[in-house]
């Protein structure tokens, strides 16, 4: 396997207009000659499969839900980052580059960045004429708000719904091109194996989650939008239903799959209440705007919070990065928590949460101010803690949230397989080791308005039009897919589904979560195995396949967990330094901040798979920073 | 907390349904409804019977998915909030909760609390967009909105289609649901060139899945997660009178 990034020669600023211009085109005849599989109908998939149908292909788009806008993107809540500088506040493309490049704490690739800050302006534009309601001064014109990791206000918003909005958006441009039968729609359809021809994607197999039919789909190339794998944890704040299923399984059938242990915790989310608790709920970063984070200065202080004086209340983001304050990014943030707990200073019953306080707030604003910026959030809030943040400061606590880590893509979002895209949070390629607030939005529309409809007809301009139909390479796959539903059903176990995942979950989160240690990581090595191996005796999975059965759907993503869960703590474990979300004990500065090394590892770590039972095997692509010099990355 | 379950059973839509009970046993006060279910899922698939299919996604009211009807009310007591916001601590200790699921000609069953709603996906692609291509857009404050006009669209907007609305109402009506994206996109100066052909498409095509007409109840408006106001029926019918008077 040969990672070549395909970067583009010449200046950063002007790589991505070169490339445009030396890409080959499809004749605008041609298009409708070309069948393209959309996997996901997220932020990501969503725009491409609209766009790509605008622009005259055949497009096939799949999902697992009961319509595309149900999609996991809906539930972003904070923002989306564009460059547009309508503050006047000293913003450009190349700032929002250089943020996102140190923010990311250099382990991205800096010239999918640049483009990404280039193609941020269109998104807006595009988003307001399809009707998006962003937020708005009085005088008509877009509001903008600040958000963790950033100096300017470059943050543009619809209230605490923004995901919702944006893929509303994208869903009635997609709606439309469904209306024309330009998109074919394929819903409760989940993605369970990827169809390599002569090295090529050349289709899917999926399962109808109604009728349990195995089917296959034959493209000419396939775009996989299928989101995160944060779930890996059990209890995160994504959707139940998301997965990596999709992604897993293109890379056993030859895509590489780059920094896996890159994952991200976001450090306002409501902390966990008790054992059967299925998710995690998030609040929006944009509280940390102006809601002040603080411990009491005593351990296990018993007082309530506003019985303690201002002098017994150590406000520990605002003393350790005077410059950022309450704004530092996620993954500072998310630490400072951590160890505050783990000092014993944490708060509520289960001593793992700490407060994000709005009385400054309110008293210099006024309680209806405050309501305006985050009336739902606040909502929310009281509606699942019982209590109101209004009178009292709200606990947060850290929850995986996203995960920078993904199939590895060249500049084209192609991976090490031909003719198979991946884009928005299913690739690897633009956050490095840690996302910025309001940018995981960005990505996904970059992705598939922007970048992906130009890069995919490069492709397919080089590729035969001739109709292409399931052979027997669909076949082969969809008889491995009938063959591993049958295994699951067949176990007749004693033990649930979701038993598993809770304990691989519980697993991940204590050896490679928020903080990872050579020790720890070697133990999960070799613990996964073994709970995998139960699961395969084990598990319970009732009923048939040949009807809908959710349980078989969950037995088939926690199965993939069961061996992915291992590649992230091998990657984390080769990773000998601390970088963004990834933070190993062992490689620390003497305050306690990540250390990196960039002599030896700076790449991106994209891995092989090698067969059922072998050890992956690693590939690295060099990064290289002309244009943000390599710097310890400061928040002070 | 222990309760009892009667849970709507049916096995896919040819097939006769029924209430089944189940007990609830050891759940915390403030375990989300969903997590509720899903305990007595877990305790089922243990015993190698068949879990209680129902849709549920976000867990943060904002997907739509969850579509169960809880002791005859869509979503369950607690109004602005779906299923999945709902917590154990809104019931009494022992009670007796009845769930089914959303009902409506319009949303064929698919098992259990599932049913299929991309009758509401029809209606948006009839004309619940603005006729856009990627590219092409001007500059994004070339259109300046008044900002009472970009805060009601966006109360309409907020819509999770979910169709409570339709569940709610004797009639099946989903003018809720449409109305709510015909009065996003009528406020907001982007929508008016396709404003009276829209409203045309999506009336039309509403009508010819199912769904009921509006006598004015409002139970829509009650049993909305989002609270979306009924007035935007009436805009929608303004509309679409207009629309059909100047045709």
């Amino acid at each position: 396997m040969e990672l070549d990034s395909k970067i583009p020669s010449g200046p950063i600023a002007d790589k991505w207009t070169k490339h445009r211009f030396e890409m080959k085109l499809v004749n605008p005849a041609n298009k409708r000659k070309y069948d393209v599989i959309v996997v996901g109908t997220g932020l990501a998939g969503g725009s491409a499969a609209a766009t790509l149908a605008e622009l005259g292909y055949n497009v096939h788009a799949f999902c697992f839900h009961g319509s595309p806008r149900r999609a996991h993107s809906i539930a972003a809540q904070g923002g989306i980052n564009a460059a547009k500088n309508y503050p006047n506040d000293g913003d450009s493309i190349h700032r929002l580059f250089y943020d996102t490049v140190k923010g990311g704490d250099f382990r991205s690739r800096e010239a999918n960045v640049h483009r990404l800050a280039e193609v941020s302006v269109n998104i807006i534009d595009q988003c307001v004429a399809q009707g998006v309601p962003f937020a708005r001064e009085y005088g008509g014109l877009l509001d903008n708000r600040s958000f963790g990791g950033a100096q300017v206000s470059r943050t543009f918003y619809a209230r605490g719904q923004t995901g919702q909005q944006l893929l509303l958006g994208a869903y009635s441009a997609l709606s439309r091109q469904i209306g024309l039968g330009k998109v074919r729609m394929h819903v409760f359809k989940e993605m369970l194996d990827l169809v390599v021809v002569d090295g090529h994607a050349k289709g899917i197999i999926t399962r109808d989650l109604r009728t349990g039919k195995i089917e296959s789909h034959a493209a000419h190339a396939v775009v996989l939008a299928t989101g995160g794998y944060s779930t890996v944890f059990f209890l995160s704040t994504n959707a139940k239903g998301c997965n990596v299923t999709a992604g897993y399984r293109a890379h056993r059938r030859g895509a590489a799959f780059a920094n896996p242990c890159y994952t991200q915790i976001h450090p306002t989310c409501i902390p966990q209440h008790g054992d059967h608790q299925a998710k995690l709920t998030l609040m929006s970063e944009s509280l940390r705007n102006d809601g002040r984070v603080w411990v009491p200065k005593k351990p296990n202080d018993p007082r309530r919070a506003r019985d303690i004086p201002e002098a017994e209340r150590d406000y520990y983001l605002e003393r350790k990065y005077p410059s950022f304050g309450n704004l530092a990014p996620r993954d500072i943030a998310s630490r400072s928590a951590k160890e505050a707990c783990d000092n014993g200073l944490g708060v509520g019953s289960s001593k793992r949460g700490v407060y994000l306080d709005f009385r400054d707030s309110i008293s210099r604003l006024g309680k209806d101010a405050i309501s305006a910026r985050y009336g739902n959030l606040f909502d929310m809030y009281q509606r699942i803690t019982d209590e109101n943040p209004y009178e009292v400061p709200m606990r947060i606590y850290p929850a995986p949230h996203y995960t920078m880590g993904g199939l590895w893509v060249d500049y084209n979002l192609m991976s090490t397989i031909p003719g198979l895209f991946v884009i928005g949070e299913a690739n690897f390629s633009d956050h490095g080791a840690n996302r910025l607030g309001a940018s995981a939005l960005m990505q996904g529309l970059a992705d598939g308005y922007f970048v992906l409809p130009y890069t995919i007809g490069d492709y397919l301009a080089r590729i035969p039009s001739t109709p292409i139909t399931a052979g027997s390479e669909h076949a082969a796959a969809a008889s491995e897919v009938t063959k591993q539903t049958e295994k699951l059903l067949s176990i007749d176990g004693k033990r649930s589904v979701d038993s598993f995942h809770r304990e691989l979950g519980m697993l991940m989160l204590d050896k490679c979560g928020m903080a990872r240690n050579e020790q720890r990581l070697k133990e999960a090595i070799e613990q996964i195995p073994a709970i995998r191996e139960e699961f395969w005796e084990n598990v319970s999975v009732p009923g048939s396949g040949a009807e809908l059965n959710q349980q078989l759907e969950k037995a088939g993503r926690v199965a993939d967990y069961l061996e992915f869960a291992e590649l992230m703590c091998r990657d984390a474990l080769m990773r000998n330094e601390s970088c963004g979300g990834h933070f190993r004990e062992e490689y620390q500065t003497a305050d306690g901040e990540a250390l990196r090394d960039d002599e030896n590892y700076c790449f991106a770590g994209a891995w092989e798979y090698t067969g059922k039972g072998n050890s992956p095997k690693l590939h690295r692509e060099p990064l290289v920073f002309e244009n943000v010099p390599l710097a310890i990355r400061s928040y002070k | 907390m222990n309760f009892t379950l009667h849970v709507w059973r049916q096995k896919n839509v040819d097939s006769p349904g029924q209430m089944v009970i189940y007990p609830a046993r050891d759940i915390s006060p403030d375990s989300s409804f969903i997590e509720m279910i899903d305990v007595v899922n877990s305790g089922l698939a243990e015993k190698g019977e068949d879990p209680i299919a129902y849709e549920a996604d976000c867990l943060e009211g904002i997907c739509g998915c969850c579509s169960m009807t809880i002791n005859g009310i869509p979503h369950g007591p607690g109004r602005g909030a779906t299923t999945c916001q709902l917590h154990m601590r809104s019931f009494q200790d022992g009670e007796h909760i009845y769930i089914e699921p959303f009902r409506s000609a319009a949303f064929p069953l698919v098992k259990d609390l599932m049913v299929d709603r991309s009758s509401f996906d029809r209606i948006i692609q009839a004309g619940g967009f603005i006729s856009v291509n990627t590219g092409g857009a001007q500059d994004a404050n070339s259109i300046p909105i008044p900002k009472d006009d970009a805060d009601l669209a966006f109360d309409a907007a907020q819509c999770i289609g979910c169709g409570a609305c339709v569940a709610g109402c004797k009639n099946g009506a989903a003018m809720l649901f449409t109305a709510a994206k015909v009065a996003q996109l009528a406020r907001l100066p982007q929508g008016q060139p396709e404003r009276y052909r829209r409203v045309v498409h999506m009336v039309e095509t509403m009508d010819n899945e199912g769904f009921g007409s509006c006598t004015n109840q409002y139970e829509c408006e009650a049993v909305c997660p989002k609270e979306i106001s009924v007035r935007y029926i009436a805009e929608m019918n303004r509309d679409y009178i207009k629309a059909k008077l100047c045709k």
